[in-house]
């Protein structure tokens, strides 16, 4: 096992195995080719972030005054499109997900590592085409594409847009492929199903929807692309078509990606909080199936999107109902990870703050989404700030939280080093209250009829908007803050040890950073996931050492 | 055990079967086309998907030896991308046949 | 189970390292091809839909649209799709038997049929560009089209838009599945250059199962544009 006497003399790593680009760029190994993705998911959140500040700086002030309407367009557009399709779709699943997932299993690697490397090729020839078309004028449709605006009308560049998030389509599809095939198939000797860590079956369950949904809306955007270079009439009303059909046809993918974007995160949430509260998940089973229960339920609600659009009443109803559905196994959820800490030992780690703040703001961004599933709420709502404060509560107050605390909690099994536990801290309180500040006044806004993709609003709309940009800044701040003490880290950071947390879980038996292959020898699972009543405490851990 | 995938390759299937299942598709080929010619109203549509999900089952079973298979998660893959794509068709058929209802 | 002895793995060239041994990587491949071939199902499915919509919505205009389609042309193309699939499923059964030769020339067949399946498409698409039937702006029913059906004059331009909704679907469809085909033919041509290389036994043969999966799906596809788009109120020809 692992020899903690010496650590300034490198043992092999994943990291020090091989140097140069080119052990990176045709590497197979999926831990290295999950922080290829880190980077390159990075780079899309500030290019994402970017467009949101700009749109903050335009709201300040009730005129339009920063940018044309016109740019105003292309700016949400854009923050959508890459926030949506290049930060938060990959996010979990491509970095933490292909990191852990062998790992959690005792495997040595995805059932397709080379599969793995195209994936991350896929994406990056997408992003490249979608930075391409963003830097020469960008598109101006809404991140929903709807037609015929998109596909007769709009002056920009749709084509290029829809092509670069149909090729980013396939780099989700072979990675939720890959993922399926390991978790049946590689999982170690004794590491039945009712033993694999939750975030193994959130994983699974986004992966599901990952095959399933994304051809959809791959098969979309190719008739849009064709539509409006060829002049079809499929979705064009002037030409028989049916603008509705697009957007049956693009939210029957959108409505479950936005259970791909939470499932990880609710995946990386069972992970921490049995940890930071020394205690057994409450309910194993429920949480397990309600990852594979949301991800089928997701399926079948989406016309939510289409409540004002002309739907008839009866298809309406029935999807008003089955969206109400939707929302219980996420409450059940919520309910575990709130008995799991009762009477817990908790410990307010970084990681655990984030998972504090998942919880709360998950379910603010669950239970407004119950407003928005009423029909005769969302008549009044539709298209107004509500809903984009519900989808950011869910997505940034959710997902991004999620994800940060999962970066911080497995940081130390990724670079072997641990991160200033200090600025953590700090760190995740100005997101909270960055995020808070932004996003709340946003709900209100909404509720008094301030419509959503607006250049310029009533005067009487501007304190709230100028609070809510006020909280963008301070959310920019506490993003910016882990970027640098991560790197920090890196070359100051304590060495982190295997197990800095007393964690259970087979990532946590292998060294850190782990070798190449993980594991010296294929771990024998005899245990249940979270067996923390019979582990010792990190403190009893570090002692040993 | 000299052959690591014994449950698989033990399933060399008869010739005579395969040439079978081209017979009953081309022949159900002509039954569809036959068939198209004769006025049924609203079940010509419904004979002609019918008979293209009989050939349909038939290739899968078969030709791609599901019938044959030991591997469960197979059938379940199977089923559940059909049963997506169901979805997908009849709740949006849901909307597009209930509008002109009031 | 335990891992394989380490002198075996070695042994073995087609055995990748992360796979124990060559049972959970031939388990794997399959489930991942099946996998697969449950995206293409849906990849396709989002064109079934817009089918289905838009033949609900407009009948008689399909009707006429389908019936402009060659049905011999058609019906053979079904045909030969099908002993396409008869030709590659014996050509795998061939391998299983070791019989390589025979595994080749079926192979080979398999592409032909293919490839006769493509030109006979291309005439098709041809006759449709001839016919003025490809939809935009020099797109024209001929009266000859309208046989069998009644639209007054002053519908008639609408009429004309919503039956080129049947011809942009038949385009879209049959264009998305004769790629599929260009890209089986390709795989193919791989598979059996390494069958005659003798890359494939008894014992190993997962690459050349997994072409023919694929090109099974592609058959299936095919197995019901056929009668969606061809079969719609043919009797009223008569």
């Amino acid at each position: 096992m692992a020899t903690t006497a010496n650590f300034t003399a490198e043992r092999e790593n994943y990291l020090n195995t091989e140097y140069g680009a080119r052990s990176w760029l045709l590497t197979t190994d999926h831990k290295r080719i999950a922080l290829l993705y880190l980077v390159s998911i990075t780079f899309f959140f500030f290019v994402g972030g970017f467009f949101a500040l700009m749109i903050r700086l335009e709201l300040l002030t009730p005129a339009g005054d920063l940018v044309l309407a016109d740019t105003y367009n292309k700016l949400f557009t854009m923050h959508g499109q890459i926030m949506v399709f290049f930060f938060l779709i990959p996010s979990i699943p491509a970095t933490l997900g292909n990191f852990l997932v062998p790992m959690m299993i005792g495997a040595k690697d995805l059932a397709f590592p080379r599969i793995n490397l195209l994936s991350w090729y896929l994406y990056i020839i997408a992003g490249t085409l979608m930075m391409h078309c963003v830097l020469t004028g960008g598109v101006d449709t809404g991140w929903t594409f709807y037609t015929p605006y998109s596909t007769a009308f709009s002056n920009t560049k749709v084509i290029e847009a829809g092509l670069a998030i149909f090729i980013n389509g396939f780099s989700s599809i072979l990675t939720g492929l890959n993922f399926v095939v390991t978790i049946h198939r590689m999982r170690a000797p004794g590491m039945t199903w009712s033993r694999l860590p939750l975030f193994i079956w959130s994983t699974y369950a986004t992966s599901v929807i990952f095959l399933l949904g994304t051809p959809v809306i791959a098969i979309t955007l190719l008739l849009v692309v064709f539509e409006r270079a060829f002049h079809l009439g499929i979705f064009d009303p002037n030409r028989g078509g049916d603008p509705l059909l697009f957007q049956h046809l693009f939210w029957f993918y959108s409505h479950p990606a936005v259970y791909i974007m939470i499932l990880p995160a609710m995946g990386v949430v069972s992970e921490i909080v049995p940890c930071f509260s020394r205690k057994r998940v409450f309910g194993y089973n429920f949480v397990a199936m309600s990852s594979i229960a949301i991800a089928v339920f997701g399926f079948l609600v989406w016309a939510h999107h289409l409540f004002v659009a002309g739907i008839s009443l009866y298809s309406a109803l029935i999807f008003s109902a089955l969206s109400y559905l939707v929302a219980v196994p996420s409450a059940i959820k919520v309910f575990n990870w709130t008995a799991t800490m009762y009477k817990g030992s908790v410990t307010f780690s970084t990681p655990m703050l984030y998972a504090f703040g998942f919880i709360g703001l998950f379910t603010i961004g669950g239970l407004t989404g119950l407003f928005l599933a009423a029909l005769g709420i969302d008549v009044h709502v539709h298209d107004t700030y509500f809903v984009i404060a519900h989808f950011h509560y869910i997505m940034v107050g959710g997902a991004v939280m999620g994800f940060l605390g999962g970066m911080h909690f497995w940081w130390p099994k990724i670079s072997g080093k641990l991160y200033p536990e200090a600025w953590g801290r700090l760190a995740a309180a100005i997101v909270f209250i960055g995020f808070n500040l932004t996003f709340f006044p946003q709900f209100i806004l909404g509720y008094m009829g301030m419509p959503r993709r607006y250049w310029q609003y009533p005067p009487e709309f501007q304190v709230l908007n100028v609070l809510s940009t006020a909280g963008s800044t301070i959310l920019a701040v506490g993003y910016l803050l882990p970027m640098i003490y991560f790197t920090w880290s890196l070359r100051y950071g304590k060495p982190a040890g295997d197990n800095p947390w007393g964690a259970s879980g087979l990532e946590w038996q292998t060294s850190s950073p782990p070798t190449t292959f993980n594991f010296d020898e294929t771990p024998i699972v005899t245990r249940e996931a979270y067996d923390y009543e019979n582990m010792p405490l990190p403190e009893e851990v570090s002692l040993e050492r | 055990m000299s052959s690591q995938n014994s449950e698989h390759s033990d399933h060399v299937l008869p010739s005579g079967l395969y040439w079978g299942i081209w017979f009953t598709l081309i022949v159900l080929t002509l039954v569809t086309a036959w068939v198209a010619n004769i006025d049924l109203g609203r079940l010509n549509t419904v004979v002609a998907l019918v008979i293209a999900t009989g050939k349909a089952i038939v290739v899968v079973l078969f030709f791609m030896h599901v019938k044959y298979t030991s591997e469960k998660l197979t059938k379940v893959v199977v089923f559940s991308a059909i049963f997506f794509l169901l979805i997908l068709l009849a709740l949006s058929m849901a909307d597009y046949a209930t509008r002109l209802m009031s | 189970m335990s891992d394989s002895p380490i002198a075996l793995e070695h042994h073995d060239p087609n055995l990748q390292h992360h796979f124990v041994n060559a049972e959970q990587q031939r388990q794997a491949s399959s489930l991942g091809m099946w996998l697969f071939l449950a995206t293409e199902l849906m990849f396709f499915g989002g064109m079934f839909c817009a089918y289905l919509i838009y033949r609900y919505s407009y009948p008689v205009e399909f009707g006429v649209g389908s019936r402009t389609l060659n049905l011999p042309l058609g019906a053979a193309n079904t045909a030969v799709l099908i002993c396409s699939s008869l030709t590659v499923a014996l050509a795998i059964r061939a391998t299983q038997m070791a019989k390589r030769t025979l595994a080749v020339v079926l192979l080979l067949l398999t592409m032909v049929f293919g490839l006769t399946f493509l030109v006979i498409k291309g005439f098709e698409w041809k006759e449709k560009y001839e016919k003025h039937h490809i939809p935009g702006a020099s797109f024209q029913l001929s009266a000859e089209d309208m046989k069998g059906v009644n639209v007054d004059p002053q519908n008639m331009q609408d009429f004309q838009q919503r039956t080129q909704t049947f011809y942009s679907l038949y385009f879209a469809m049959t264009g998305l599945h004769a790629l599929h085909m260009i890209i089986g033919v390709g795989l193919f041509l791989y598979l059996t250059y390494a069958t005659w290389k003798g890359r494939y036994t008894p014992e190993y043969y997962t690459p050349l199962e997994n072409g023919g999966l694929y090109w099974h799906f592609v058959d299936i596809v095919w197995i019901y544009l056929f009668p969606l788009l061809y079969l719609i109120d043919r009797n009223l020809q008569k």
